[in-house]
């Protein structure tokens, strides 16, 4: 099968598309622009639906509207444009309207700078806005996964009706590989709750009011049930090289690919190092973080943040085992050379802590 | 004869009725319905031409309706 | 036979009971005298006698308008507080024949969301909007709105409203006025008998307008809340007769007889593509056939680096793309951003025969350096016995490293005698495979069309690569 060398920007649009998205409502920002205008392209050639809205508050407000009337629909964004959303977000969540959100993630706070960070894990993962609600969170690592899990998202989106996020960052997306543009195209299916406008769905409503207390428990119950599933249904990640671990890291995004490549160079030292790529962050591989720490094998968090994913980590870890933060923040990354220093001091000092 | 069938207890006693009703057929009852409200009354029919404004000032969808008097079946 | 029949009575667009608070009810929740219900009103019969209940998704607000959905036997969507124009965008690019109602009141329409009905205009939405002035936030208990006339106290104004302090009422239908694609903007009002039929007439006309599609429709209704005006429902109402109304002037303000379906657009609405003609449209022309003979001796991280306009980016474009019609792994990760508008440029290329790790090439073993600065940048970070290609033409200065091989080519003056004035970056790429063995020269020449922008140069960029390897040879370096 052939291959297309392309940016992970554009390949999140052709997963789109061969999802089965029929609309995308975009406002450029940096590093996301190029997502926008990749669909402005292949929707408008392909008789789909692209609109530049007015702010990204009237994107997700529009992602509403087309997902009410039972549209799959997409946009893209990095932090500053993810915030003016979470409102809009948090809405999406209580009238449980299924909707694919790209957030390629810059360095903050504020208006902050335009390399690469992890630092939007909180706002995504844990919700973004007001209101109790979780969204399923994909994390790719690749121009491939770009392209594959932004076309699954559309069927999780619709399955469980939530927001699924693709949390990625500047340089997947700026990145270039071979991608295959691969499976059949998907449908979204005509919804038995969608307002479409006719005499059959006349009678719903998309709403996300429960006037009475007991009335919004009883939701708020039942979405946490949804998110309950998720985590059984969902979960996902990739162990590298974890049979023998002394250390694993535990990482996602660009930030696994270079460990991806320090587990290579520390294994060349002698030291049997691993890597834990979660492919979803909600839900958090948390079993197989809980497995490595009981089992007593040092987890090395290493995240562009203040350690935001590594506190989830720490959580599952439950004081089992050391969780080593290699944290970096402004836009920069760490180098392999750098990792693989860290590693050799830590494990030292681990090493000559039990002993002792 | 017109006819304005007024539901009491849909009545919130706004009295807009009664103050766009050009012929001055309806009026406060003096009487509260079960929501403490009161409510207004048709007492003119022979006046009454159903011209509608008392319904389409009405902010209650349901409370007033008009009914005229005309050639049935 | 002489009998009664019913000549006004409830709309069949209301539901028989609401079930607001869990019971069948059948008053609404408005206040004596609010002027939501008798539009509400207005609005039902209009679906009625336009036969579009089935077809009508209507938008309740954030205000006092919020339950809307519970008397409203038609679609329903509840917005959150100012998007209703940015949700019935959404809607009605989904579902083209639904005549979406964004029904708002002043906090909505004129205050939070004025960013969204204003670009909702402005895009002239087929959609109809009903904007209910009634000068105050009623909902949340009778605050200051865009449109509180001056001097009027409210909650927020103890003091009342000050032209300094707080601004000018808001005038909306002035507003839209101002913007060319509405095509029905009417403001009126419910005070009087006279009024409640012209805006009859007017709730009617801008619904008819999206049947027939025609555009966006704006309806201003001025209405009256007693409670938080502190009135009674008919002294308010004499008010708004004799007072709001000098604020805000009573009018059609535009109707245009011109249907959006007869003016000419900019561009056809282009095809739905099935999904065979989707994929096609999606792989595209640049599938490239995976034929590697020999392994690759060491992973190639290549960093190439200039000034913006060099052709950085695409000379690495150039070599990812033949390492992957080699079916070798690549990556291709530039430096983006403000840096690259006129400053440097540089990109990280890897080759592999395994996955790519980390595409970042903080240590590279070949440097492609095209100006000077470049050089000094990068020249400590290439690894010990690095392959480093300097643009003679434009680096004056020697490369210092002793433990790295150097390769000094006048890439610029060689692509300029081909007649070529951007090339420079083509004889590095071919410099560079040809010296490494990395990528044979009939997959780069293979490669250099998937790659090109400017097809016309293709048989310039050829004879250039068959020129830069003569070069080479003539010079001993191959």
């Amino acid at each position: 099968m052939g291959k297309r060398l392309m940016k992970g920007n554009e390949a999140a649009v052709h997963g789109a598309l061969m999802g089965g998205c029929t609309h995308f409502f975009g406002y450029p920002i940096t590093p996301a622009s190029e997502i926008s205008q990749a669909a402005a392209y292949y929707f408008t050639a392909a008789g789909r639906t692209f609109l530049q809205a007015e702010s990204e508050v009237s994107v997700i407000n529009m992602l509403y509207g087309a997902a009410s009337a039972g549209a799959r629909v997409m946009t893209a964004s990095s932090g500053p444009g993810i915030a003016l959303m979470g409102e809009g977000l948090s809405y999406l969540a209580g009238a449980k309207l299924p909707s694919v959100v790209i957030d390629m993630q810059r360095a903050g706070p504020g208006l902050g700078n335009i390399w690469p960070e992890q630092s939007d894990y909180n706002m995504v993962v844990k919700g973004g806005g007001h209101g109790n609600y979780s969204n399923i969170t994909l994390t790719p690592a690749s121009a491939q996964e770009m392209f594959d899990f932004t076309r699954k998202a559309f069927e999780l989106a619709d399955r469980y009706r939530m927001t699924v996020f693709i949390l990625s960052d500047a340089y997947i997306g700026q990145m270039m590989e071979p991608v295959e543009i691969s499976g059949p195209v998907l449908h979204g299916q005509r919804k038995d709750w969608a307002v479409y406008g006719d005499s059959q769905s006349r009678k719903n409503l998309i709403s996300s009011i429960y006037m009475s207390p007991a009335l919004q428990r009883k939701h708020n119950e039942e979405l946490q049930q949804t998110y309950r599933q998720v985590e059984q249904e969902v979960v996902d990640y990739e162990l590298y090289m974890a049979d023998d671990a002394e250390i694993v890291f535990v990482a996602y995004g660009i930030v696994a690919r270079i460990c991806h490549s320090a587990v290579h160079a520390l294994r060349e030292q002698g030291i049997r190092a691993s890597l834990l790529r979660p492919k979803t962050v909600f839900p958090f591989p948390k079993n197989v973080v809980e497995d490595f720490a009981k089992r007593g094998i040092p987890l090395a968090v290493v995240e562009l943040s203040s350690g935001q994913m590594a506190d989830d980590v720490s959580l599952a870890a439950n004081g089992n085992v050391e969780v080593l933060r290699y944290l970096t923040m402004g836009g920069e990354t760490p180098t392999v050379a750098e990792l693989v220093s860290s590693v050799r001091r830590d494990l030292a000092t681990l090493g000559s802590r039990r002993s002792s | 004869m017109n006819h304005v069938r007024v539901r009491d207890d849909e009545c919130k006693g706004c009295a807009v009725c009664v103050s766009v009703c050009p012929k001055g057929c309806l009026a406060m009852s003096g009487k509260l319905n079960t929501m403490g409200y009161e409510y207004v009354h048709f007492f003119h029919e022979e006046a009454c031409t159903a011209c509608g404004l008392c319904f389409l000032s009405c902010p209650e969808p349901s409370a007033l309706t008009v009914l005229a008097e005309q050639e049935v079946e | 036979m002489i009998g009664q029949v019913q000549k006004f009575g409830k709309s069949d667009s209301f539901y028989d009971t609401y079930e607001r608070k869990g019971e069948g009810e059948q008053s609404t929740h408005y206040c004596p005298g609010c002027g939501h219900g008798t539009i509400q009103k207005l609005i039902a019969q209009a679906i009625d006698d336009l036969k579009i209940q089935d077809r009508t998704i209507f938008l309740s607000p954030v205000g006092c308008s919020v339950f809307a959905y519970y008397y409203y036997d038609t679609g329903n969507i509840q917005c959150s507080h100012g998007r209703a124009p940015a949700v019935a965008t959404g809607v009605k690019r989904t579902v083209k024949d639904a005549i979406v109602i964004s029904y708002q009141g002043d906090g909505d329409l004129a205050g939070i969301g004025m960013t969204e009905i204003v670009h909702a205009a402005n895009r002239g939405e087929p959609i109809t909007v009903f904007f209910i002035n009634n000068a105050i936030y009623g909902m949340t208990g009778g605050q200051m709105a865009p449109t509180t006339p001056l001097g009027r106290k409210t909650l927020t104004t103890p003091f009342g409203r000050d032209r300094d302090r707080d601004g000018m009422p808001m005038g909306m239908a002035e507003l839209m006025q101002a913007i060319a694609a509405p095509v029905f903007i009417e403001r009126c009002s419910v005070a009087t008998p006279k009024e409640l039929l012209k805006t009859r007439k007017a709730v009617h006309k801008a619904l008819q307008n999206q049947i027939d599609n025609k555009g966006f429709s704006f309806v201003e209704i001025l209405s009256p809340c007693p409670t938080n005006w502190g009135m009674s429902p008919v002294d308010a109402r004499t008010w708004m007769d004799q007072q709001m109304t000098l604020l805000y002037p009573l009018g059609n303000f535009r109707d245009s007889v011109t249907k959006q379906d007869d003016r000419p657009g900019d561009q056809e609405e282009p095809l739905w593509l099935d999904d065979e003609a989707l994929v096609d449209l999606l792989k595209g022309a640049s599938d490239v056939p995976v034929m590697r003979m020999e392994p690759l001796s060491e992973t190639q991280r290549v960093k190439i680096a200039g000034f913006g306009g060099q052709g950085v980016l695409s000379a690495g474009e150039l070599v990812a793309t033949c390492g992957m019609s080699e079916g070798l792994a690549v990556s291709w990760l530039p430096s983006y951003g403000p840096e690259m508008r006129g400053g440097s440029a540089n990109v990280s290329v890897t080759l592999s025969m395994e996955d790519v790790g980390s595409p970042l090439v903080d240590h590279p073993n070949v440097l492609l350096v095209m100006n000077g600065p470049s050089l000094d940048h990068f020249e400590d970070q290439v690894v010990e016995n690095a392959l480093v290609f300097v643009n003679s033409s434009i680096v004056t200065r020697k490369v210092r490293r002793t433990d790295v091989r150097t390769i000094y080519i006048p890439a610029t003056d060689l692509a300029q005698e081909a007649g070529l004035v951007s090339a420079a970056n083509v004889v590095m790429v071919t410099a560079y495979l040809l010296l490494s063995k990395a990528i044979p020269l009939d997959t780069l020449k293979r490669c250099i069309p998937l790659v090109l922008r400017k097809k016309a140069f293709l048989e310039k960029n050829l004879s250039l690569v068959e020129r830069t390897m003569v070069y080479l040879q003539e010079n001993g370096m191959v």
